[in-house]
């Protein structure tokens, strides 16, 4: 059985916490800003990115469910096996849901999604400023929900690392040797 | 000499009843059932907006187009331009500055018949102080004593300093806005 991620799985899994703390942190930035051309810029750049996240974790998704993830140590209690995978499960909803209410709400507030400004996203939802209040909050709390959960991964890999002393963090870091293509 | 008399009355018959159908002048607009709307594109989107309200007068007999006659006056502050936050914003100083011009204002100075329901109309239009000349072609189809027009123009917003300063920039807003107009002509008053 092998004992670590991809080449493959691993560049995805970067890539993304990437570009999850890019979105997030010009997401967080940018709507509080008064209208201005900076700001339209932002908020295309923000809708861009998160169009290609969505694209990226449809990617992930796939791989993953074709290249299974290298086991949990055996030392593991089955609590915290729970708690990892359940936390893997949701982020991965996260990583779907979160790109979605975000097109979504923008067609409910009268912008159309057109992906790097070539690409237009159909409008699922017409124009709605209820609606469009509504699925920002719902974008609002899925993105601390997600915050949240990014938190206690990065403490749940520290503590692997440092604390039980085992491979967890290492496997999924680039340049290890052991990592198959 | 009886046959030239006949015909001589009945071209004068039927000259009275092209007179007439002449007399068939459009002279309002039905405001409820009529809209001016917009499109713009921001950020390389296409951009839907619309005014709630305007008046409008006419006085146009598709028979005699050359004599017809039309103003339009639009309260900028009803305009939807698609997004909350824009509605706000499009009323300061750098946009329309409403405050100060309230109104934008369309003139005819002539309209021409393009043949088969197409005219065009010339005039002047003001907005934010700037006038400008424009043109717009439109259909005009009567049914009954009502008709339907449908027309539209291209103007571009920096011709009238509307997105001043910063906004002037047309790769965030285009500089071409589209009006069309979609009314409901009358031959009495609604």
């Amino acid at each position: 059985m092998t004992k670590t991620y991809t080449r493959t799985a691993i560049s995805l899994h970067w890539l993304m916490a990437l570009g999850l703390i890019g979105a997030f942190s010009l997401g967080v930035y940018m709507h509080e800003l008064p209208l201005s051309p900076f700001k339209l810029k932002l908020y295309s750049w923000h809708k861009w990115t998160g169009v290609s996240l969505f694209m990226l974790v449809l990617v992930r998704l796939t791989w993953r469910l074709s290249h299974p993830a290298p086991p949990l140590p055996a030392s593991m209690p089955a609590v915290l096996r729970v708690l990892a995978h359940a936390t893997h499960v949701a982020l991965y909803v996260l990583m779907l849901a979160i790109p979605l209410t975000g097109w979504l709400m923008s067609s409910a507030k009268g912008f159309q999604t057109v992906w790097f400004g070539v690409v237009p996203l159909p409008d699922l939802l017409s124009r709605n400023a209820e609606l469009g209040d509504l699925l920002q909050s719902v974008h609002e709390v899925l993105n601390l929900s997600m915050a949240a959960l990014v938190v206690a991964h990065i403490g749940a890999a520290l503590k692997h690392h440092f604390i039980d002393r085992d491979d967890i963090l290492r496997r999924m870091l680039p340049g290890n040797r052991s990592n198959s293509a | 000499m009886k046959t030239a008399t006949l015909r001589l009355a009945a071209a004068a018959a039927l000259s009275f009843g092209a007179i007439t159908a002449g007399a068939a002048e459009f002279t309002s607009i039905d405001q409820t059932a009529s809209r001016v709307t917009f499109q713009y594109a921001q950020m390389g989107v296409g951009m839907d907006g619309s005014f709630a309200r305007f008046s409008a007068r006419l006085k146009f007999d598709p028979a005699h187009p050359e004599a017809g006659h039309a103003t339009l006056e639009i309260p900028l502050a009803s305009i939807d331009t698609g997004s909350t936050e824009g509605n706000e914003e499009v009323k300061a100083k750098n946009w329309f500055n409403t405050a100060v011009h309230p109104v934008a204002r369309f003139e005819s100075t002539s309209f021409k018949a393009l043949g088969d329901n197409h005219y065009e109309v010339a005039g002047k239009l003001t907005i934010k102080g700037q006038a400008r000349a424009v043109t717009a072609p439109f259909t005009f189809e009567p049914q009954g004593k009502t008709a339907t027009v449908k027309g539209s123009f291209e103007l571009k917003r920096n011709d009238f300093a509307i997105g001043e300063g910063e906004w002037a920039d047309t790769t965030i807003v285009a500089d071409e806005i589209r009006i069309n107009f979609q009314l409901r002509a009358l031959q009495t008053a609604p």
